[in-house]
């Protein structure tokens, strides 16, 4: 395999790793949402999320060709394989930690796939094309939902801005570039995140002044998803995502 | 390949798979949904092109599964089912007649060009008025939001532009 499909495998197992960590995390709200409407909204901007990551396997495993498959990727690899952006894999808190880590996320997202739908790699550019399509609707309802908890009561204020002070850190690994990665970029094929921040830092901070919350300060980060460095959280998340084929290798129903 | 309407085989296959329901929402064929792409016949095998709706949506898998047994039962012995992403799916593609099916069924089709804000021109599935107001941005299913019209009070669900 040549250095540049070993950067394209690399990079799409990683972007298959962001949407299934983020995807299992919203489904853990399935019948724990605050209530029924909001329920179903979490749970089906999860399955867009997990149809992203099937995606995304799919494809890694027609490139790779050694007749793994999307399930493989899924539950056969283990923490330091997995190459999610860490802030994916935190536990969902309360409703206003789940919501502004899908705001970063979402305007994150708009950019990113948006730019992606444009890549020399056909494939890619089809998967992003769906997914765009997506974040439009989960950006808006996240905004919605930001501006609603924070100009809202003390309490939803509080919450909400605490947790983006949780969360702020863990957003500046969305715009990192490894050097496999730039070498993508170069050929046309992935996104250069790191022009993707300062868009994406006045679209968030737009809705933080909307919903009269503070922008945290940047005097913290915490990276190393893309490296397979991740926090302890992960380890919990796949042993419960992988359990039945650990358990019981190869069950299928 | 052979083109639609020039062999009378690939008609046929046209008719048959105007009878598949969208699993979801059957008063919709997966003809008016728009997802079938491509149908070709090759020594007696047969390879339907669709495309998916929603990335996650769980109806796929059962519109896979429909499509073959229905095939399989017209005799169709060697059926494969594929799927194409580019160009994504849109609702653009729902066939006039569909979204009068739906409008029927209880609800509101997708506004007719595939819009970013798409809140504009939303009609009660009921009694038609223009005074609705949304509840939540997803329903039942991917593919729809909730609304509530605002004159006779009726919730209900709109199939969104996308």
């Amino acid at each position: 395999m040549s250095s540049q499909r070993k950067a394209l495998l690399d990079y799409c197992i990683a972007l298959g790793d962001d949407s299934l960590t983020l995807g299992h995390r919203l489904s853990e709200w399935s019948s724990n949402g605050p209530f029924l409407e909001e329920d179903l909204a979490l749970t089906n901007v999860a399955l867009d999320f997990i149809g992203r990551a099937r995606m995304f396997y799919a494809y890694a495993a027609e490139i790779e060709g050694k007749g793994r498959s999307e399930d493989d990727f899924a539950f056969l690899r283990d923490c330091r394989e997995y190459r999610n952006f860490l802030i994916n894999e935190l536990p969902n808190g309360d409703f206003a930690f789940t919501m502004a880590r899908q705001l970063l996320v979402d305007a994150y997202d708009m950019d990113f796939f948006g730019r992606l739908a444009g890549s020399s790699d056909p494939d890619l550019a089809a998967i992003a094309a769906k997914a765009v399509k997506e974040s439009r609707y989960h950006l808006r309802r996240s905004e919605d939902w930001i501006i609603r908890l924070g100009d809202g009561t003390e309490e939803s204020h509080r919450r909400t801005q605490d947790a983006f002070e949780q969360l702020w850190g863990y957003a500046a690994e969305m715009f990192d570039m490894s050097a496999q990665e730039r070498q993508l970029a170069d050929a046309g094929i992935a996104v250069d995140r790191g022009a993707l921040e300062a868009g994406w830092a006045s679209k968030v901070q737009a809705v933080l002044k909307q919903a009269t919350l503070e922008v945290p300060a940047d005097d913290w980060s915490i990276r190393g998803g893309r490296e397979g460095i991740h926090t302890e959280h992960l380890g919990y998340l796949l042993a419960e995502l992988q359990f039945l084929q650990r358990a019981y290798p190869g069950l299928q129903w | 390949m052979v083109a639609v309407g020039v062999n009378p085989e690939i008609t046929r296959l046209f008719e048959l798979l105007g009878s598949v329901a969208d699993p979801e929402i059957p008063v919709l064929s997966l003809l008016d949904l728009g997802v079938l792409r491509d149908s070709s016949i090759d020594d007696y095998k047969v390879t339907i092109t669709i495309t998916p709706t929603y990335a996650g949506c769980p109806a796929m898998a059962a519109m896979r599964a429909d499509i073959e047994t229905t095939l399989a039962a017209a005799g169709y012995g060697q059926v494969r089912v594929q799927q194409k992403l580019s160009p994504a799916w849109s609702t653009d593609w729902m066939t006039q007649g569909g979204r009068e099916k739906l409008r029927a069924y209880g609800i509101a089709p997708p506004v007719n060009t595939a819009c970013a804000h798409a809140a504009d021109g939303i009609e009660c599935p009921q009694c038609g008025s223009a005074q609705v107001s949304k509840i939540s941005e997803f329903g039942s299913t991917a593919c729809k939001a909730l609304y509530q019209c605002q004159d006779c009070r009726e919730p209900f669900d709109y199939f969104k532009c996308i």
